[in-house]
């Protein structure tokens, strides 16, 4: 089924409740219903036709859900951005995508100018929470909600039709396109709401952006099962989102082991804390035993569910919470309806305790990655609607079957639950004037899981700082991708390929003395 | 008086996270709000405030209202050190 007729199944049961709670504004399942059409309307009066792509810049603010069903709504597919991207990587993926329109928060429409023009590219710039007065070409949003339709919306489109198409880090450097159907959510998200039995009483609060997978699996969830969610923009003061969870009674706190560390590190919570929420769960990097079982002790009421996603399938595997006192490192089983199970290199299932790749299979799986927009809509005319997902990580299994993550095969760096590719980091130091060689590692870290740390080499003569190097990062990079340290060496350790060899064992040598 | 602690906070924002915005920022101007530091920098904040001041910053004080903005740091500060008598 399509998602925002998951929606109009909602709007039919439950018009008048709470959908979603931004900041002041408490949006029923009306509310988004008829912004979501009116910003559908609008767009398809601006031309946009089915399969054309809307990008977003978008806080965990109410219009960022209105964005994803008017989108749904008009056939288009919504492609969230990380809203700290900077111009250049923004006007790549705009040259790549070709969005007929972009959404975004008025504080990024100077970055979004930007990259328009360097994309040399024509869209429609639609800006939400613009003064009447802000200057420039773009359309405010809260006006177009307002326009009377001059055009009547797409019918009968197809749930094989793409949702969203999420940008994650690739291997190479090179951002990738993860493309995912309207089918496909829905199967992911239908077998979510089963394992963690949501219903309509659920208050689910969430901090994570909407612009990942994750994140977008908890705005799916509660408007398919008719429940409420409260969205946050930070976890940056926890004693503030802890106040949240107490006054609107959540039931659900989705978690990244970050803010599940931060939560644990808090000290004197009172007793009986939090008694409506039912479940925490946690994804997008492995949580520490020594984390889960803090937490269950913090929260005896609440189920901990340990979980592992990818963006090219939104969710693999959970660990069901009766199981984790006994399996503390298991990530689970396949969710509900799909399969996942560890191959080797011939792609034939090994046994129990071999280390293999984990591959995915089911209803879930994605579309496949983005090229451009001719081939893509040709393919997926075409496909075979199930895939077999190569994960890319390196997992054994128990006995019985449980699922443990190993390693990653490639050096994709996990920080705060967010991926970071080493490379794209290293092509940013090369762009700095008098740097020699550069290298990027994860450094394990308490809170973050991995912290990103910068190793370079300079050109003889070059004074350099640390505070230099991580403000040239930060022009260009995604602000979790900015590393949080930079070590300067004379030389970098090379195999004898002659290949840079870094790795986060490396004993560090003595810092040089033309790093000032 | 919290101005003693203005300049060394002001510093110390615009010298770690300032080159994240484009613009200088208001005293006034929420920090989180205008996407100038997230959960990394709160800590770093912290870290700076403890080392700076010699001070141990309470989970509970960890809040919006003591640190989401300079002005509010300051004042949090003048109240957290007041001038011995």
């Amino acid at each position: 089924m399509r998602i925002e007729a998951r929606l109009g199944n909602s709007v039919e049961r439950f018009a008048e409740k709470t959908a979603v709670v931004a900041g002041e504004s408490r949006l029923s399942y009306a509310d988004i219903d008829d912004r979501s059409g009116s910003l559908a309307a609008a767009l398809a009066t601006m031309g946009v036709r089915p399969n054309d792509r809307i990008a977003f810049l978008l806080d965990n603010d109410g219009e960022a859900p209105v964005s994803f069903f008017g989108t749904w709504k008009a056939g288009a597919i919504a492609c969230p951005l990380h809203p700290s991207m900077k111009a250049q990587k923004l006007a790549a993926i705009f040259s790549s995508i070709e969005p007929a329109a972009v959404i975004t928060h008025v504080r990024y429409l100077p970055n979004v100018r930007a990259a328009i023009a360097l994309a040399g590219r024509k869209m429609v710039v639609i800006a939400t929470q613009a003064p009447s007065d802000f200057g420039g070409d773009h359309l405010r949003f809260e006006e177009l909600l307002r326009r009377t339709p001059t055009v009547s919306l797409p019918q009968s489109l197809d749930d094989a039709d793409l949702a969203l198409l999420i940008h994650t880090s690739g291997s190479t450097g090179d951002p990738k396109g993860v493309m995912l159907t309207h089918a496909n959510v829905d199967a992911a998200c239908q077998s979510i709401i089963s394992y963690l039995e949501n219903t309509a009483d659920e208050i689910v609060l969430s901090v994570l952006p909407l612009s990942f997978g994750y994140g977008i699996t908890q705005l799916v969830t509660m408007v398919c099962v008719g429940g409420t969610l409260v969205l946050e923009k930070s976890f940056a003061f926890p004693r503030k989102i802890m106040d949240r969870l107490a006054e609107e009674k959540a039931t659900g706190f989705p978690l990244v082991p970050a803010m599940g560390a931060l939560i644990a590190g808090t000290k004197d919570l009172p007793e009986g804390f939090l008694p409506h929420l039912r479940y925490v769960t946690s994804a997008a990097a492995a949580l520490p035993p020594v984390l889960s079982s803090r937490l269950q002790e913090i929260l005896p009421q609440t189920k901990v569910f340990v979980m592992y996603g990818q963006t090219e399938c939104l969710r693999v595997s959970y660990l069901s919470p009766e199981e984790l006192a006994k399996r503390p490192t298991s990530v689970g089983k396949a969710i509900p309806g799909t399969r996942a199970f560890v191959v080797d290199e011939k792609g034939l299932p090994v046994t129990p305790g071999t280390i293999g790749e984990l591959v995915v299979e089911g209803p879930h799986v994605m579309a496949g990655y983005w090229c451009d927009a001719a081939t893509v809509l040709q393919e997926l005319r075409t496909a075979d609607r199930e895939r077999r997902l190569l994960t890319g990580d390196l997992f054994r299994t128990d006995e019985e079957d449980f699922l443990y993550f190993v390693s990653r095969k490639d050096d994709i760096i996990k920080t705060r639950g967010e991926k970071v590719s080493p490379q794209e980091v290293e092509r940013v130091l090369y762009a700095l004037h008098g740097v020699r060689e550069a290298a990027v590692t994860g450094v394990e870290d308490p809170v973050f899981g991995q912290v990103v740390r910068a190793h370079v080499a300079l050109e003889e003569g070059r004074q350099l700082s640390e505070r230099d190097v991580i403000r040239h990062c930060a022009q260009y990079l995604e602000d979790y991708m900015v590393p949080k340290s930079v070590e300067f060496r004379e030389a970098l350790p090379r195999t004898t390929t002659g290949k840079i060899r870094m790795s986060a064992g490396v004993e560090a040598e003595p810092q040089l003395e033309n790093a000032v | 008086m919290a101005q003693r602690f203005h300049s060394a906070v002001r510093e110390f924002i615009s010298e770690n996270f300032l080159f994240r915005a484009d613009a200088d920022i208001a005293d006034s101007q929420s920090l989180l709000e205008g996407g100038i530091i997230d959960s990394t920098g709160v800590l770093e904040l912290i870290a700076f405030l403890e080392a700076t001041y010699g001070i141990t910053i309470a989970d509970e004080e960890i809040i919006p209202e003591n640190l989401d903005s300079i002005e509010n740091m300051i004042s949090y500060l003048a109240r957290k050190l007041p001038v011995a008598a």
